[in-house]
């Protein structure tokens, strides 16, 4: 499975979050992804250096445009870039998708858990649940400092959703705002299996699979993606 | 070429010992494995070395810690793009696991084994002649378990997806075949001077 660079053309940017924004692309040599795969982006200086980080595509599998959201990192290179220079109309070089283990085909029964911007790979596996029929082959739970901080507000919320706030929460949710626990996740592994899909930072993760195996989540059910200014 | 418009890029001065494409990680260590993160008893773990070999062996805690000790010190090099300089890592040299199993001569390639099922392909001259470790210490203390502790593989000279966390095992065969990230589209060797991260590169 070779994907050779291609140079993609920046359709559209917009703000998800005040730190975080969405590039759509359109690709020249389209590929097909499966929901929770990345791409590389690879810029280029003019004397020849280079710097290049992954990012997970937010949009559902099919079509030549992929939708990629970028978290500003402070002092990211790469984000910085994509963030401060990067308009519609420019052209950035990606290679993708990759990943095979962190990604869904849409034919089992899943559960996600996002911290923050982990909920980018997530939010193109409910695209797709809701895509082909079936909302609910997913659940996803997603934690998010205050309401302002939640990735594709006017959308990832429905039946399928939870959100729990860490920091602050919107008027008269009654849950108390804080950690992700095991209460919140409770519910949410009742029925058969599922295999369980966690990402954000990495502690954000190891605190979200150490609640799962306490709750009787086998570890091979669980997948995980670390996020990080890396 | 193709250039990025208006990317100039920030680190300018670079650090001879960053290969290509890489950036000095400083004091983080990122982790950056897609498994839950295991607890693996050192009572109970053992590495094992079959395969094509003269004398299979499974060795205990106990019995890799009677061995002769070996330390890398140095860099290391992640796919995803950080480095870190100057760690040193504690454990057994693979040569004198590999003496005492007896690589038989048709065995070109290895298959490191983690468990939690983790695969990693390595040709045969890349884990021998002071290239690879099994170690439990990193920086003079136990390894970490989010970093592959209680024990991991070590082979610093190739991106440190082929450094197999919680490391079990290693197959040696006479033909190659891929492991785990290798099958999912990373390069088969993981040279970082060479820039091999994807397969075709």
């Amino acid at each position: 499975m070779t994907n050779p660079w291609q140079e993609a053309t920046v359709l559209d940017v917009r703000h998800e979050t005040p730190n975080a924004k969405t590039f759509r692309l359109r690709l020249p040599d389209p590929r097909t992804h499966l929901a929770g795969q990345y791409y590389v982006v690879r810029l280029t200086a003019p004397d020849g250096y280079r710097a290049q980080r992954s990012y997970s595509v937010a949009s559902m599998p099919g079509g030549g445009e992929i939708d990629l959201t970028v978290e500003l990192f402070p002092e990211g290179e790469v984000s910085g870039f994509l963030h401060e220079v990067v308009a519609p109309g420019d052209t950035l070089e990606v290679r993708g998708p990759i990943g095979g283990f962190f990604a869904w085909a849409g034919d089992t029964p899943i559960l996600g858990v996002a911290g923050g911007s982990g909920v980018v790979p997530l939010m193109s596996m409910l695209r797709h649940a809701r895509a082909i029929g079936h909302p609910e082959r997913m659940r996803l739970i997603v934690s998010a400092r205050r309401p302002v901080d939640l990735y594709y507000a006017d959308e990832v919320v429905g039946p399928e959703t939870t959100v729990v706030y860490t920091r602050q929460a919107p008027p008269g949710d009654p849950r108390p705002v804080g950690r992700l626990t095991a209460e919140d996740l409770t519910p949410l592994l009742a029925g058969p299996p599922r295999t369980v899909f966690v990402c954000g930072t990495p502690g954000f993760c190891d605190t979200a699979t150490d609640l799962l195996i306490g709750l009787g989540v086998e570890t091979e059910k669980i997948r995980v993606e670390r996020f990080g200014p890396t | 070429m193709a250039i990025t418009r208006g990317f100039t890029g920030r680190r300018r001065e670079r650090d001879e010992r960053l290969p290509p494409g890489q950036y000095d990680a400083k004091d983080e260590w990122p982790v950056l494995h897609v498994e839950a993160t295991p607890r693996i008893d050192t009572a109970t773990w053992t590495f094992g070395i079959d395969g094509l070999v003269d004398t299979p062996t499974t060795w205990t805690w106990d019995e890799l810690h009677a061995l002769p000790s070996a330390r890398y010190a140095g860099d290391i090099h992640c796919v995803t793009t950080w480095s870190k300089f100057d760690m040193t890592f504690d454990g057994v040299s693979l040569d004198t696991l590999l003496e005492i199993a007896g690589p038989q001569d048709d065995a070109a390639y290895a298959m490191a084994s983690s468990s939690t099922g983790y695969t990693t392909n390595l040709p045969i001259e890349d884990i021998t002649d002071g290239k690879a470790w099994i170690v439990w210490d990193a920086d003079g203390e136990p390894l970490p378990e989010i970093h592959g502790g209680p024990v991991r593989m070590l082979v610093p000279h190739l991106y440190f997806w082929k450094s197999t966390k919680w490391v079990s095992g290693l197959r040696l065969m006479s033909h190659d075949e891929q492991g785990f990230w290798e099958r999912n589209g990373y390069h088969d060797r993981g040279d970082p001077w060479l820039e091999q991260r994807y397969q075709g590169d």
